[in-house]
This record gives structure tokens, C-alpha cells and sequence, in this order.
């Protein structure tokens, strides 16, 4: 079924319920008493979730031996671009007010400013690299190193929403936790990789 | 010929717009909501909260801005042992009992007393005073509470030579509040709050009952509260069963959390930013664009003496 030509439609629709969902609210003016508070940390949320799918995919492919569900990481982390830009665009124009001014006094005075930013800002380059072109034009191997600025991402992602919560810490830590395994899944990943070619230096070392 | 009158509607009753659009869902949950009801036959705060409350007059100390509604002020809560997240209060609050309840006012008084709800009720003239309200969140409200100065309360128990700060605590039992455990609130509990004998005796430190006319609503602080204007809302401690006055700074709840973050004295202040955001504006809910935070949340003339000497950018 993941092979047909329309799997990526129902994937596709999924991924825009939440959009679709808070400009239902939106229109019967039912965004709670603080909507710009509440789209804020709804378009966050979305954001951060729409990254750890994606960092789940490459995992998920080898653990479920499903390999073609490569076919919707482009599209996944798309979405996490997507959702992460209406987050930074209620911040910085809805929120602020597009007042640069205090736009960048926060973002050198608050430090999770500056990692919701840096997060932000590394999905820029993935975004506009993410077209078969670009792949093409960089050639895989330099194409996948950059791609590897999505773990910076999500580490950035987790730290800025842990250091913006007053005190309940559990979603924080809920994505931390994810976050983390996903890496870690990469981490042990590649040194069995390693372990199993040959380790010239290791074995000239011991030796 | 009989000429009807229109009957008073109150606040609590006009119907919100999410239930009259989702009318059909609404008829759908009836069978429940026939079960819920039986709650009401039981003293709950439902049978309180919301009742119309009688000759109430009209304070000197309110500010002439134009209140929020009643919706935003009912659905907009921080209430930590009610959930975490805004809306959460209003939905898991509203089989808290308030009756019967007590608040015990001791420490150094001469006359340690424990009160009624009722004897709270009726212990001055109830006032309708509207007030503006700053979150440390950068949020801010006008609420026409009702209620009276807390000196009229602290009066009454005659405090001794040796009280010099009031301590505060709000109820707590996991029975009726079954999220307010410390780890899901991230929060030690009960909650407790404090002011400065001086800051408590100032007529701008209310005791709250009620607001928009009624009896107060579980999220809100229900059944009694504090309301002190020109400090940051979590100094409004809410729920309250003990009034101790001591001879030291009291522990206060955000203070114990994050002591760099959340002050003793947690007066607005402007110029004062949190480390994490900044204090100079606020958000108005119901308005679009930020406004600026005044000094003392706009109520600098009548308690800005009390900090006279004062260093408020140590003393946050």
C-alpha cells in the first residue's frame, strides 16, 4: 500500500488537520480568552511534533523493515517547517507586532528566544535544499551531512520549550525523552555500523 | 393587564457562544449532564457559586476601565491544583465544595478565631470594586470583584505587637483536587502566599467573595480570596483556609520554586523584567495590541509609600 501512488494523500491531509483546526476555531471566535497566546503555543506544539515524526522515519523504516516509508520524511519535515513558520510569524507579527527593536533586545536577553530562533533558522537551509534538484545539484553525500541539521533542531525545539514553561515540565520532558531516543537510535546505529567494517586505526592501536 | 417583567439574567448564565453553536453535541451530552445533576442537590460550590449576592455598594477604590467579560474571566485560569493549562480550572473544578468552609485566622492575634463562610460573608459591607489584574505572565484583566478590605477582616482578630507579615494558605486534598499533586503541578502545595502587615492592612487588599455580582466560581478562587491589584496575580492567593500573623517573612509558593524568578514582594514593575521575558507591556485579553505595564499596575498614588527607601530591583 506504501507503494501507490496516492499513500502520500492521506498523510498529506493528516498533517493539515491541525491547521485546519485552529482556523475552524478561529472562525467561530473560539481561540480561548488569549488567542494569540493560545495559537502560539498550538502552531509550537504542531512544530515540534511534526520534527520528531520526522526524525522517527528513518528508525521506524529499519525497525519496521518498511524502507518506503522514506517516501514521507520530505513531506513530514515540510510540515514541521510549515507549522514552524506560522509559529515564528505569530511571534514576530502577530505577538510583536513585527518590532524589530524588541525582536532582537529578546533575542539577545532571552536564551529561549534564542534557542526557539536557532531552531527555527536551522530548518530554513533543509527546506530549501529539500527539492530532488537540490539533492542532485550537492550530491548525496554532502546533501545527507546537512540534513543532519534537523538533530539540531529538535534538540533546540525541546530546550526552547523547557525553558519557557513556568513549572509543569512533563511536555518538555515528554519530547525530550523522544527527542533523545531517536538520537541515540542514530548514535548506536552507526557505531554497530562501524563495529561491523573493518576499524583499521582501532586495530593498528591495539595492536 | 399583567405586564411581565424581564428577568434579571445573570452572568453566569447567559449561554456561552461555543455551547450555542455546538447545540447539537450539546443535546447529545444531555443524558450525562441529567446524572451531573444530581450534584447540585448536594451542598457543592455549584449551589453557591453563581448565586446573586445582595446589597452590594459600589467602591471609592474602583478604577473606571471597562471590565472583561465574564467568559474570559471564568475560562482563563491559572489554578495549578485544578491543571496546569488555562482552560483546565473551569472544566475539572466544578464539583469543589466551598460549604461548608472555614478560614482560621491565628498566629500573633489577640483573638484567634475560626470563620464561617458565612461570618465572612457578613463580617463588613460588601463592595463591587473594579480592579485591573497583571499575570506575571504579561496578561492582564479588569474584574469587578466584590468583597471588602482584608483590614476589616485582620481588625477583627486584634494582631499583636509582634505580627509583622501575614501568611496565607489555600486548601488542599487530593480527593477534590485530584491533578494538585507537587509533581503535576511542579509546585510544592499547599500553596501559600504572604504579605507585609502594612501591604495587608492597605485598603487595596481585598478579601474577595464574589465578582460580576455572584458568589465566585471555583476557578476563580471560590469560595473566598485574596485580591492585592498592584502585585503580580499569583500574590492573590486563591481558596484560602488560614490567615497566620507571624514575625517573619513567610514562604511563599513561586518564591520557593524559582526564588531568581518570582520574588517575595512580586509588585508590578515595569521596568523590572522577569529573567525570562520582559515586564515593560502586557496583553489586555480581548485586545490586539500590547499596552504598556504601568508602574504598580497603575495603582503607584496609593501604595508606592509603602516601598519608600526601597532598592524594587532587589526587593522584586
Amino acid at each position: 500500500m506504501l507503494r501507490k501512488p496516492w499513500a502520500k494523500v492521506p498523510v498529506w491531509l493528516l498533517s493539515l488537520t491541525p491547521v485546519c483546526w485552529v482556523a475552524w476555531r478561529a472562525w467561530n471566535n473560539d481561540l480561548t480568552a488569549n488567542p494569540i497566546e493560545y495559537v502560539t503555543h498550538f502552531t509550537g506544539d504542531w512544530t515540534i511534533r511534526f520534527v520528531v515524526f520526522t526524525l522517527a522515519i528513518t528508525p521506524l523504516r529499519k525497525l519496521l523493515k518498511l524502507p518506503d516509508l522514506i517516501k514521507f520524511r520530505r513531506l513530514l519535515g515540510l510540515f514541521a517547517f510549515f507549522y514552524g513558520t506560522l509559529h515564528f510569524l505569530t511571534w514576530f507579527g502577530v505577538d510583536k507586532f513585527f518590532d524589530l527593536h524588541e525582536i532582537l533586545a529578546d533575542f539577545a536577553k532571552r536564551r529561549f528566544i534564542t534557542m526557539g530562533l536557532l531552531g527555527f533558522l536551522s530548518m530554513i537551509p533543509l527546506a530549501v535544499t529539500s527539492t530532488t534538484g537540490w539533492i542532485r545539484r550537492m550530491g548525496g553525500k554532502r546533501w545527507q551531512k546537512l540534513h543532519k541539521l534537523i538533530y539540531l533542531t529538535g534538540v533546540a525545539a525541546v530546550i526552547h520549550y523547557y525553558w519557557l514553561v513556568k513549572s509543569d515540565i512533563r511536555l518538555p520532558l515528554l519530547y525530550g525523552s523522544l527527542v533523545g531516543l531517536l538520537l541515540a537510535y542514530r548514535v548506536v546505529s552507526s557505531a554497530i555500523g562501524r563495529k561491523g567494517a573493518p576499524a583499521p586505526k582501532r586495530a593498528a592501536q591495539t595492536a | 393587564m399583567l405586564i411581565k417583567k424581564p428577568a434579571d439574567i445573570r452572568y453566569s448564565e447567559v449561554t456561552p457562544k461555543d455551547v450555542y453553536l455546538n447545540r447539537r453535541n450539546f443535546l447529545a451530552g444531555m443524558p450525562a449532564a441529567l446524572l451531573g445533576a444530581r450534584e447540585l442537590l448536594s451542598p457543592s460550590a455549584r449551589a453557591l457559586a453563581g448565586t446573586q449576592l445582595a446589597n452590594v455598594v459600589k467602591s471609592k477604590l474602583s478604577i473606571d476601565e471597562k471590565p472583561n467579560s465574564y467568559k474570559d474571566v471564568s475560562t482563563y485560569n491559572n489554578y495549578y491544583e485544578f491543571g496546569t493549562s488555562k482552560e483546565q480550572p473551569a472544566q475539572t473544578s466544578q464539583k469543589f465544595k466551598t460549604s461548608p468552609w472555614t478560614v482560621s485566622v491565628e498566629g500573633h492575634v489577640a483573638k484567634p478565631r475560626k470563620f464561617s463562610l458565612d461570618e465572612i460573608m457578613a463580617l463588613a459591607p460588601l463592595e463591587e470594586r473594579v480592579c485591573r489584574h497583571r499575570c506575571v505572565e504579561a496578561w492582564s484583566i479588569v474584574v469587578p470583584w466584590i468583597g471588602y478590605s482584608l483590614s476589616e477582616l485582620l481588625k477583627k482578630v486584634e494582631p499583636t505587637s509582634k505580627a509583622t507579615y501575614v501568611a496565607f494558605e489555600t486548601y488542599w486534598d487530593l480527593k477534590q483536587m485530584p491533578l494538585a499533586t507537587p509533581e503535576r503541578a511542579g509546585i510544592p502545595l499547599p500553596y501559600v502566599e504572604g504579605l507585609r502587615l502594612d501591604e495587608a492592612m492597605h485598603p487595596l487588599a481585598m478579601l474577595s467573595v464574589g465578582m460580576f455580582g455572584e458568589a465566585l466560581p471555583p476557578q476563580d478562587g471560590a469560595p473566598v480570596r485574596l485580591t492585592v491589584p498592584w502585585k503580580y496575580g499569583f500574590k492573590s492567593i486563591k481558596s484560602i483556609v488560614k490567615i497566620k500573623l507571624v514575625g517573619s517573612m513567610p514562604p511563599t509558593t513561586w518564591n520557593i520554586t524559582n526564588a531568581h524568578e518570582y520574588g517575595f514582594y512580586s509588585n508590578v514593575n515595569p521596568q523590572v523584567d522577569h529573567p525570562r521575558w520582559s515586564q515593560a507591556s502586557e496583553r489586555r485579553l480581548g485586545e490586539f495590541r500590547r499596552r504598556p505595564t504601568l508602574m504598580f499596575n497603575g495603582y503607584g498614588d496609593q501604595v508606592a509609600s509603602l516601598y519608600a527607601g526601597m532598592d524594587l530591583k532587589k526587593n522584586y
